[in-house]
């Protein structure tokens, strides 16, 4: 895949767009729906490189779990009420600002940097076995303690936002 | 293995090849470059054709027998037996006006129901109909099958925010939250299969289910983690196509119709499409991990096409949906979410271990004993911890805030 | 774009941007939190990027980093947002201009 394909230029403007429309619109929901699309051009974008438990994961864990859990999280905090001073912070140039700088660095790096990185270009054979092999096998340690942490953080969220008992008047 | 001659007789064989051999046939007219991309557009003619006419039958069926356990017939006036009844509705739901609210949403309300139904027809392109027979043969089948499970919950939510209407949403978040319990569990079941077959792809998932010994198959659903599994996949797969007992994000008697109280004519029958798909896939699925997918009951039954057994024991699914409709009454939200979390969960890990128990415990009968006992103590003592915490006295009130 | 992979790290480094920029021009915690979230994405797209473009696909650095990378974005979107939900109960607002104070 010498050249970059039509489908790649199609699912980076998705993907794109989805962003876009997540920081620019004004209500919330919407931003949460847009960002669902975003999620879906990048699990497409890993599906084109031939990443398929990754892309699959991605739509299983961001599109199936995180988008549902930000459109709680929004009806839970009555988003669909609109500041009345805009929803743009006051010092929202200054972030603007920051923002490009960062992707024009980011940028300068890559372009800078083309002829340097070795590209092979043949589709690597990677089966889901040899996926479970490697995380019983090599990554079994970070395994593990990805386990602790998504345990953690599930008591952490659940007494985060339990209900305070009521203490005696 | 007690095989007939009858299930080499060519004639057989190729009577359970025929689409195959039709599509193989079909796609011959085309130049060789077109042939990969004609077979797979033909297999999806197929699929859009078949499922939404079973789709179709299902409803008379699902109609006519709710009548006859409610003790009254059903719809008998379309047609012979009723069994017209289908284009009827089809034409009252293409001809009537589609009302969208005011203040809707247009956009996502539009596009609620027609992503919901993309999503489900998408989950059908990884079930093996029968030998050979399957859409896509993906090496991570069973996770692009969840997956797109996951991509409906939020349309779901997408149609009752978009409707601007308190039922609608309150139908919308019962639905999401009980989708999202019982997603869990529908994953965790699938995982003890995969675990013995040591593959996520579907059609090795039949394979490693189509030997016998004797007579018998070497179906899941025969061995104790599997009946297990099976039970707790049917209960999970109850609740996300939210069918009775779990249908009250639905339930006329308290939401109007939950989430798709805003939708008429078309819409709400691509709704209802949808639903109805869902039941069919996520059938489909619990054939293929449990009930040995297209693979015959009987190693002398092997002559008989692969694909009528598949969707004999799909429609068999289907039956005990409708049963199970008919005879239940509806479990209250928050009852629904005690027993997904508290019983359904807790054994489906459990189940986890037996199957990894099972798989290294060895040939014999010892690991048939050591494994019903634990599955059979485990559901006796969670169903008396569970009872031992309902209070069953006065009636105490919690109010909301 | 004179190499796929520079055209996917330039689309992964414009989403980081556009990220970053939400998390920082947004008002309201949850956006803030979804632009996080972006930024974490652009992340995984170059992760996966660099496994499928560089030398030895077949050792799946890339790929295992990029799954335990949403493992993690995973959760910590929970526990995010559950501090949202809890803030909100107590201010009453999810705005972050107004919740500019230690004093509870």
């Amino acid at each position: 895949m010498r050249t970059l394909s039509p489908i790649f230029y199609l699912l980076a403007a998705l993907t794109l767009a989805g962003g876009l429309a997540t920081v620019l619109l004004k209500q919330l929901v919407h931003c949460a729906l847009a960002v669902t699309v975003a999620f879906a051009g990048l699990a497409l974008l890993f599906l084109q490189l031939d990443a398929q438990f990754a892309g699959f994961a991605q739509i299983l864990v961001y599109i199936g779990a995180v988008a549902i859990l930000i459109v709680f999280a929004i009806l839970l905090t009555r988003g669909s009420d609109l500041p009345k001073d805009g929803v743009f912070s006051r010092s929202w140039p200054l972030g603007l600002v920051i923002a490009a700088g960062v992707f024009a660095v980011l940028g300068w790096a890559v372009l800078a940097s083309v002829g340097a990185v070795p590209q092979q270009n043949t589709v690597p054979a990677v089966t889901v076995h040899d996926i479970g092999d490697a995380l019983v096998g090599r990554y079994v340690l970070p395994l593990e303690i990805v386990a602790l942490l998504l345990t953690a953080a599930t008591i952490g969220a659940v007494i985060v936002a339990m209900h305070e008992k009521e203490r005696p008047r | 293995m007690i095989a007939t001659p009858w299930a080499t007789n060519p004639f057989f064989v190729n009577l359970d090849q025929i689409f195959v051999l039709l599509r193989n046939w079909l796609v011959g007219f085309l130049p060789a470059a077109l042939r990969p991309a004609a077979g797979v557009l033909l297999g999806v003619i197929a699929i859009v054709c078949v499922f939404p006419g079973l789709f179709a039958l299902t409803t008379v069926f699902e109609r006519k027998g709710l009548g006859r356990i409610q003790n009254r017939i059903g719809p008998n006036r379309v047609g012979p037996y009723g069994l017209l009844q289908p284009v009827a509705d089809g034409i009252k739901s293409l001809t009537k006006e589609d009302i969208v609210p005011l203040r809707a949403n247009a956009a996502v309300h539009f596009l609620a129901p027609l992503v919901l139904v993309v999503t489900v027809f998408m989950g059908f392109a990884v079930l093996p109909v029968g030998r050979n027979m399957v859409l896509v043969d993906m090496d991570a089948g069973l996770l692009f099958f969840f997956a797109m499970g996951a991509a409906t919950e939020l349309c779901v939510f997408m149609a009752g925010w978009s409707s601007r209407n308190k039922y609608s949403l309150l139908g919308a978040m019962r639905a999401v939250a009980q989708m999202i319990s019982y997603e869990v569990v529908l994953l965790l079941s699938s995982v003890a299969v995969v675990m013995i077959t040591g593959s996520l792809s579907l059609p090795k998932i039949v394979a490693a289910q189509n030997t016998y010994t004797g007579v018998f198959p070497h179906w899941y659903i025969f061995t104790p983690w599997g009946l297990a599994g099976f039970l707790m996949y049917a209960i999970a797969a109850t609740a996300e196509t939210n069918r009775s007992p779990f249908d009250l994000p639905e339930g006329e008697s308290e939401l109007v119709a939950g989430y798709h109280t805003e939708y008429s004519g078309f819409k709400f029958a691509l709704f209802f499409l949808g639903e109805y798909l869902a039941m069919f896939s996520i059938s489909g699925l619990g054939t293929t991990l449990f009930l040995g997918g297209w693979s015959a009951p009987f190693s002398f039954l092997t002559w008989v096409p692969s694909w009528i057994w598949f969707f004999g024991k799909v429609m068999m699914s289907i039956f005990v949906f409708i049963w199970m409709r008919g005879t239940l009454p509806r479990l209250r939200q928050d009852q629904l979410m005690n027993f997904a979390w508290k019983f359904v969960l807790p054994f489906t890990l459990l189940n986890l271990l037996v199957t990894a128990l099972w798989r290294f415990m060895g040939e014999g009968w010892a690991r048939w004993v050591v494994c019903s006992v634990i599955l059979i103590a485990a559901y006796v003592v969670m169903g008396r911890l569970e009872m031992r915490s309902e209070h069953f006295g006065r009636r105490r009130y919690r109010y909301a805030e | 774009m004179t190499t796929p992979l520079a055209g996917y790290l330039l689309v992964a480094a414009l989403l980081f941007a556009i990220g970053l920029g939400g998390a920082l021009v947004r008002r309201n915690a949850i956006l803030v939190l979804i632009g996080i979230e972006l930024m974490l994405n652009a992340a995984n797209l170059n992760l996966i990027a660099f496994w499928r473009f560089g030398p030895h696909p077949e050792a799946l650095t890339g790929m295992m980093f990029a799954i335990f990378s949403i493992a993690v974005a995973a959760a910590e979107a929970a526990v995010g947002l559950g501090l949202v939900i809890a803030i909100y109960r107590h201010t009453n607002t999810a705005e972050l201009d107004k919740i500019d104070r230690m004093k509870g």
